[in-house]
């Protein structure tokens, strides 16, 4: 270690927090990047008709859009209440 | 048929018309008849870094308008009879530029150039949208800095979704890295992401590194693309970018930092 060095060691390295912080959002931005711009809207129709019927949370439901060569998946995910908790006060 | 090359960041300040005027005039240095488009409307200073700003009679709009004909608006530059430069126009409204009319312009150009470098304006509006729309090749300027490389992310998704060549399910537009305002020493003292960090995210072919260099400045200052000061380091690196562009292998310079006298005798780094 030189003396340069010396000095220099006192200052914290930022550049891995730089790249760390890109790789997880260029990741995140990409996921997006393809989707079609309706997805969510269609989110929040879908997520107020099932509250129509079912109580769930904001969070509850999932439309992933994927895109391959020559299809494009469109993936929708409802996570409905657990019946066992919602329905606790019956049981005990 | 010419090969058009669109400039484009995203971001602003990064480099785009410095590049766009150093790898113009590089191009018909080497011999190539070579346009270079400022499609910033609004904010034209591709003349003043190419140092025809008192010659601008007619402007890009000019021409789509039909006000003027292509040969009335087309500078010659003053270093280089086969550069020729179509200023912006600086006092009309951006939605002037048309999808249409840009593309005649282009399709006219074409017959006689070899090159058309459309140097873009930063953001992803109309102007920019409109330099990558037609373009062939991309040189994706980006300095080694957080916003930059997002931003270039964001660019390369545009590039590879609306443009001619995208909608027209083409083969796509070839994109190019070219890394600018790189500093290794800061990047050795872990201060700034390096060229593998870089390429981590974008992972693009690299046409070149240009260096952070005080020359640039003053090429801007003198209305002298900064390729033409073959003694300053972003002079060569430009030049080095323009030859591997037209097919050359050359090592990549200025990713080492140089060993300086004081850091010899500290003992420095490898």
């Amino acid at each position: 270690m030189s003396l340069l060095d010396y000095f220099r060691s006192s200052k914290p390295k930022t550049a891995p927090l730089a790249k760390e912080r890109l790789q997880i959002l260029v990741a995140h931005e990409r996921k997006f990047r393809n989707q079609p711009s309706y997805l969510p809207q269609l989110q929040k129709e879908l997520l107020d008709v099932i509250r129509k019927y079912v109580n769930v949370d904001q969070d509850a439901i999932s439309v992933n859009f994927e895109q391959d060569d020559n299809q494009e998946t469109l993936e929708l995910n409802i996570v409905l209440p657990d019946y066992q908790q919602t329905n606790k006060p019956i049981n005990s | 048929m010419a090969r058009i090359i669109v400039v484009t960041s995203g971001k602003g300040g990064v480099g785009k018309t410095t590049t766009s005027a150093a790898i113009a005039m590089g191009l018909a240095k080497k011999g190539h008849k070579t346009a270079v488009i400022d499609f910033d409307v609004g904010l034209r200073n591709l003349d003043l870094i190419l140092g025809c700003e008192r010659r601008v009679v007619y402007d890009f709009i000019n021409v789509i308008n039909g006000e003027a004909s292509l040969n009335q608006a087309l500078i010659r530059d003053k270093n280089c009879n086969l550069l020729y430069i179509l200023p912006a126009s600086q006092t009309r409204d951006k939605d002037a530029l048309t999808q249409e009319g840009v593309g005649k312009v282009l399709d006219e150009l074409s017959k006689d150039f070899e090159y058309i470098v459309c140097d873009s304006p930063a953001g992803i509006e109309k102007g920019a949208n409109l330099a990558l729309y037609f373009a062939d090749d991309a040189f994706v300027v980006t300095n080694p800095e957080i916003s930059s490389v997002r931003d270039s992310d964001r660019m390369l998704g545009i590039l590879s979704s609306k443009s001619r060549r995208a909608e027209r399910n083409e083969e796509p537009i070839k994109e190019y890295l070219l890394l600018t305002r790189y500093d290794p020493d800061r990047v050795k003292l872990g201060e700034m992401l390096s060229l593998e960090d870089v390429q981590e995210i974008l992972s693009l072919d690299l046409l070149g590194i240009i260096p952070e260099s005080k020359s640039v400045l003053s090429a801007s200052n003198a209305g002298m693309p900064v390729i033409l000061d073959e003694k300053s380091e972003a002079g060569q690196a430009y030049a080095d970018v323009v030859a591997r562009y037209l097919g050359e292998k050359l090592p990549h310079r200025f990713i080492d930092s140089k060993q300086g006298f004081l850091r010899r005798l500290f003992g420095g780094r490898k």
